[in-house]
């Protein structure tokens, strides 16, 4: 047991810039991802058709490729490309938020699709202008049924930061490199990293099921 | 047509719109000519960077990367559907000693990593005296995350019938074991075939991180031909085969889904006529969504 605590207590210094590079980048690519995916879902709704099949194909490409695929790609061959230097951290950032995009675009169109068309007609009918139909009728209702899903989204972008570590990002799941460098026990310091992430995602779950039942919508 | 946003358009919303599609058109076109331009600059169309595909070894191993790919996913998925059975009727059973455990299990693996569980079987039991394969290491990983996520989305499917259906089922006089074979879960698993298939591709995709812990799969093997200074190291061109061999599958998959739904839909119309009176059809089609962080 005392070699278990060891590999936590010799190495806090290991696990807190692990941990806080996988928070960085996590912030980083949950940002972009929201805002890329909502201007994807804004595509994707809108009436114009040249965007909505721009909109489609990507999140058909992006949602069947694996992460893994995105940050090989990202990390290897686009380099080659010679367009715009990346480093591995802003790399990886780069690929979690446009993988992660592609998700959030979906919970979003189909979080506005929720919203019955008659809703929106009736407050057209009533005089309201776009803005304001979108604002007070159609968003606050498209809001409540997003809000769970791109929550659970969240969690596996958060998750989904691991595998950064197999592209030379120093993030938590990379703390396994340096622990078997050191000569510690490996073992104990995944079980320390799993720990870990219990600690980063059971918040984040009981958010989402809080927000889950309480905001479910009965239609 | 009028959507939930944009009404039906008049002559100058038509014009505007218009107007919009020619900018949009424009600046998609604009971005994809400019990736196109750099990919030309760069010589990626080059014949020499795509010259390997010609090479029937190299056709043969790539042929074996998609097999191993192929492999890890049918073990894990058939795996994985077991465990999400198992687990599923253990959070569904009447026993908290059952209850309870199974909850923390399924609980604890969908919130840890899966990568991280896969680095604990792969480099983690070593130092515990227990040497796996890649192999062994990624099907366990996959197994246990997607098993844990497929035992939610069972559980949901049967939560979500009618509750009726076991009431009447029991005073039928079946038994607890006949109520769910026989009632519940034929009901279930036709609601929740799409919710399992697309859990199913994501498994598809967990595959590749194989990468990571040198399984030779597709995209280890992209790595492999990519390096390769006899072929011009052509890691762009790999790379997009390889991604459109991933894509493909996938959508293999995907449309499997979407063909059992449509399916499926048609049985319960039919069944519904007046002349099979008989028929336990729930009241609604019933609509859930895994929950928790299942859908990336």
């Amino acid at each position: 047991m005392g070699e278990f605590w060891g590999v936590l207590a010799n190495n806090t210094d290991l696990f807190r810039t692990g941990f806080g590079n996988t928070v960085k980048l996590f912030a980083m690519a949950s940002v972009g991802s929201m805002v890329l995916g909502t201007v994807l879902a804004m595509m994707r709704v809108s009436p114009v058709p040249v965007l909505r099949w721009a909109g489609t194909a990507y999140v058909t490409v992006l949602r069947n490729t694996p992460l893994t695929a995105v940050l090989f790609f990202l990390v290897f061959a686009y380099p080659l490309l010679q367009i715009l230097r990346l480093s591995f951290f802003e790399a990886a950032a780069v690929g979690l938020m446009v993988y992660t995009a592609a998700f959030v675009c979906e919970v979003v169109r189909s979080g506005i699709n929720t919203v019955d068309v008659g809703q929106a007609e009736a407050s057209r009918a009533l005089g309201l202008t776009f803005i304001q139909t979108l604002g007070s009728i159609v968003l606050p209702q498209a809001i409540r049924s997003v809000v769970p899903p791109l929550t659970s989204v969240q969690i596996a972008l958060l998750k989904n930061t691991t595998i950064a570590a197999g592209f030379s990002v120093a993030e938590a799941g990379a703390i396994r490199d340096y622990l078997s460098e050191r000569g510690e026990n490996v073992l104990y310091g995944l079980i320390w990293v799993a720990i870990g992430f219990l600690i980063l995602v059971i918040p984040l779950t009981l958010l989402q099921r809080n927000l889950e039942r309480r905001w479910r919508v009965a239609r | 047509m009028s959507a939930v946003l944009f009404d039906v358009p008049g002559p100058r919303s038509i014009a505007r719109y218009r107007m919009a599609g020619v900018l949009g058109g424009l600046v998609v076109f604009g971005v994809l000519g400019y990736v196109a331009y750099r990919f030309y600059d760069t010589g990626q169309f080059d014949g020499r960077v795509w010259n390997w595909l010609q090479y029937e070894q190299v056709q043969r191993d790539l042929l074996d990367a998609v097999k191993n790919t192929l492999r890890a996913f049918a073990f894990g998925a058939i795996l994985a559907l077991a465990f999400g059975a198992v687990f599923a009727a253990g959070r569904l059973s009447e026993h908290a000693w059952l209850r309870t455990p199974a909850m923390l299990v399924v609980e604890f693996f969908r919130a840890v990593p899966l990568l991280i569980l896969i680095f604990v079987f792969y480099y983690g039991l070593p130092s515990a005296g227990l040497k796996m394969t890649p192999f062994m290491a990624l099907v366990l990983g996959l197994m246990l995350y997607n098993g844990s996520v497929l035992a939610e989305v069972f559980r949901a499917g049967i939560l979500a019938l009618a509750r009726g259906q076991s009431e009447a089922a029991y005073a039928l006089g079946m038994r607890k074991t006949q109520v769910m074979t026989q009632v519940l879960l034929p009901q279930a698993l036709r609601a929740m075939l799409p919710a399992i298939i697309s859990q199913l591709v994501v498994l598809l995709k967990d595959t590749a991180l194989g990468f990571l812990i040198t399984y030779a799969e597709l995209l280890r093997y992209a790595q492999i031909i990519g390096s390769q200074f006899q072929f011009g190291r052509p890691l762009v061109p790999v790379f997009l085969v390889v991604s459109a061999i991933y894509i493909t599958l996938c959508l293999l998959l995907t449309w499997l889904a979407t063909y059992l739904e449509a399916r499926n839909r048609r049985v319960r119309r039919v069944r519904g006529l007046p002349t099979a009176p008989t028929e336990l059809a729930p009241e609604q089609p019933p609509m859930v969504m895994p929950r928790g962080g299942a859908p990336v």
